[in-house]
């Protein structure tokens, strides 16, 4: 054999385990989605949407934990979004190359390392105990928002960059700030890719159990939330809570809400991959 | 006998970017409403000495200057100038056409938004006599609200020149304005550029000999950061003083 004959079937082994690498991720998620389908979609109607919990699992329901991850979501994003993009543009518009500047930096990337469950435990001591928010939807969201917020500093940080000088060094030439140009041009013509960073983050902190479950979040809410105060519990925690029953009858309970959580998830997705789209046919610089 | 202010002037400028001294001592000084051509080979410092003029280089990490610059006698570079305003004053047109990624007409009020004038009137106004000046109104005035960006590159370039008049400016700075249009444009600019120096100090920059000999009155030869020649445009194409201006427009390098 020679070389280039031992070349060519290297080459096509690699192929072969890419395409392996590739399917075997594929078909897991294939078989849990359709094994989660057949458990769960006959479960899904209107009363399991809109029934409370009960300890009979025929007419337990998701209502009040898919209104918790309603307002879950909102929450954070109402928090994430402005502390984000805020730090995000300071660090990429306004700090200096300091020392003190390198070290955030270096640990803003370190944050989006560290596992959910620490961030519950922070959001314990400070939300719940110091701020004395106890487990309320609010103390929730502001855990969830820490835990988020590293991605969206990146995501909004590689947007903010996007920018072409060009265009900043036109808005300067005609006698705009620093903030005016950030305002009026880099921020507009970023938003699209800030917003899709949010989305991605955001859809990460809708499955979040753990945080939730360290902070107070109950399993068993009877009503669901009506204010930012209100205890709340979420998809995940019911789902978690769920499959830990031994009757079958509440896996198949868990699987519906499964399915409900999946649909959130995959919908906050597709709206991110949406925004991406649009903005990529948008703008050509 | 009182000394002659000049609208531009240089006196003694050195420029770094870090270590690397861009602009070697220049001494300058032009006429109001004239147009002044740098011409010299590429890395010259064309592009950094023009921006000086309106501290565009402010923005660049480790660039400094020494000497002055003078804009009606004022030191530019004095810390009561504030950039903002020197800018309002002194409008400049990039090489690669850069309309901002709005409609048209928002492209040529945003100096004037910037300022907080917001009567529509106003407004409305300024974008037409702006577009007017630029040779750009008959061909967008239907369009208005289009964007910017669908634009061809010469009419961009002209979005660019209308959108820099509209704060009124005295002086325009411009870099290889034409340098990236077809041939059409550029004789459309330069005719544009005939018009405005009525009323505009004009710098132009341009690597394009036969464009200086059309366009200005004066003409500056840079050569490695130094000032080799400055001198009334015909004079210094027809009869140069300094062998590197003679070599350069002989076209024996650059
Ligand atoms: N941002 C910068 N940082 C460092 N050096 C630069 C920068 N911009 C330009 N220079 C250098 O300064 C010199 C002059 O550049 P420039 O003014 O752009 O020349 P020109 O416009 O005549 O082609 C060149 O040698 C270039 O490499
Ligand atoms: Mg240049």
């Amino acid at each position: 054999m020679t070389n280039s004959d031992i070349n060519r079937y290297k080459d096509k082994a690699f192929q072969i385990f890419g395409i392996f690498c590739t399917l075997i991720g594929l078909v897991v998620l294939a078989v849990f989605l359709i094994d989660i389908a057949i458990d769960g979609i006959s479960r899904i109607d209107w009363d399991f949407l809109t029934s409370l919990p009960s300890r009979r699992a025929s007419s337990a329901g998701i209502y009040t934990a898919w209104a918790g991850t309603l307002w879950i979501l909102v929450l954070t994003a109402v928090i994430a979004f402005p502390l984000g993009v805020g730090a995000a543009v300071y660090l990429e518009e306004y700090s200096r190359k300091t020392k003190l500047a390198n070290f955030l930096e270096i640990n803003i990337a370190n944050l989006a390392g560290v596992p959910s469950i620490i961030y519950g435990l922070l959001g314990l001591e400070i939300f719940v105990r110091q701020m004395r928010l106890g487990g309320s939807l609010l103390a929730g969201a502001l855990t969830l928002s820490l835990l988020i917020l590293p991605i969206i500093i990146v995501t909004t940080r590689e947007s903010i960059k996007a920018v072409p000088r060009s265009v900043r060094d036109g808005s300067y030439a005609l006698g705009a700030s620093k903030w005016q140009t950030i305002w009026n041009q880099v921020l507009p013509a970023s938003f699209g890719g800030i917003l899709t960073g949010i989305i991605l983050a955001l859809s990460r902190a809708v499955g979040e159990a753990a945080p939730l479950i360290v902070i107070g979040a109950l399993a068993y809410v009877p009503f669901a939330p009506t204010t930012p105060l209100d205890e709340f519990t979420v998809l995940p925690i019911q789902i978690f809570n769920w499959t830990s029953r031994p009757q079958e009858a509440f896996l198949t309970n868990a699987a519906g809400a499964i399915i409900v959580l999946l649909c959130i998830t995959f919908l906050l997705n597709g709206i991110a991959v949406y925004l991406r789209l649009r903005q990529q046919k948008k703008v050509k610089w | 006998m009182s000394k002659k202010v000049y609208k531009l002037e240089a006196k003694n400028l050195n420029a770094y970017y870090g270590n690397f001294h861009a602009l070697k001592g220049i001494d300058i000084a032009m006429e109001e409403k004239a147009v002044t051509a740098f011409i010299g080979p590429s890395g010259c410092g064309k592009s950094t000495f023009l921006r000086t003029f309106n501290r565009m280089n402010d923005f660049i990490e480790g660039f400094r200057t020494e000497g002055d610059i003078l804009l009606d006698g004022r030191d530019i570079y004095d810390k009561k100038i504030r950039v903002d305003e020197l800018r309002k004053e002194v409008g400049m047109v990039f090489q690669k056409p850069n309309p901002f990624p709005k409609s048209i007409f928002e492209n040529v009020v945003y100096g004037l938004r910037l300022q907080g004038i917001k009567n529509k009137a106003v407004l409305q106004e300024t974008a037409e006599k702006s577009l007017q000046r630029a040779a750009l109104w008959s061909e967008v005035k239907d369009n208005l609200n289009k964007s910017a960006l669908a634009l061809s590159g010469g009419q961009q370039q002209r979005l660019c020149i209308a959108r820099a008049l509209a704060i009124s400016p005295s002086v325009l700075l411009m870099d290889e304005p034409a340098s990236a249009l077809d041939p059409i444009s550029t004789a459309k600019i330069e005719e544009l550029i005939h018009e405005l120096k009525n009323d505009y100090t004009i710098v132009i920059v341009t690597h394009n000999m036969q464009q200086a000999g059309r366009v200005s009155d004066y003409t500056a030869f840079f050569y490695m950061g130094e000032l080799v020649e400055h001198s009334k445009t015909k004079a210094l194409f027809t009869s140069p003083s300094d062998t590197r201006t003679q070599n350069y427009i002989t076209g024996r390098f650059g």
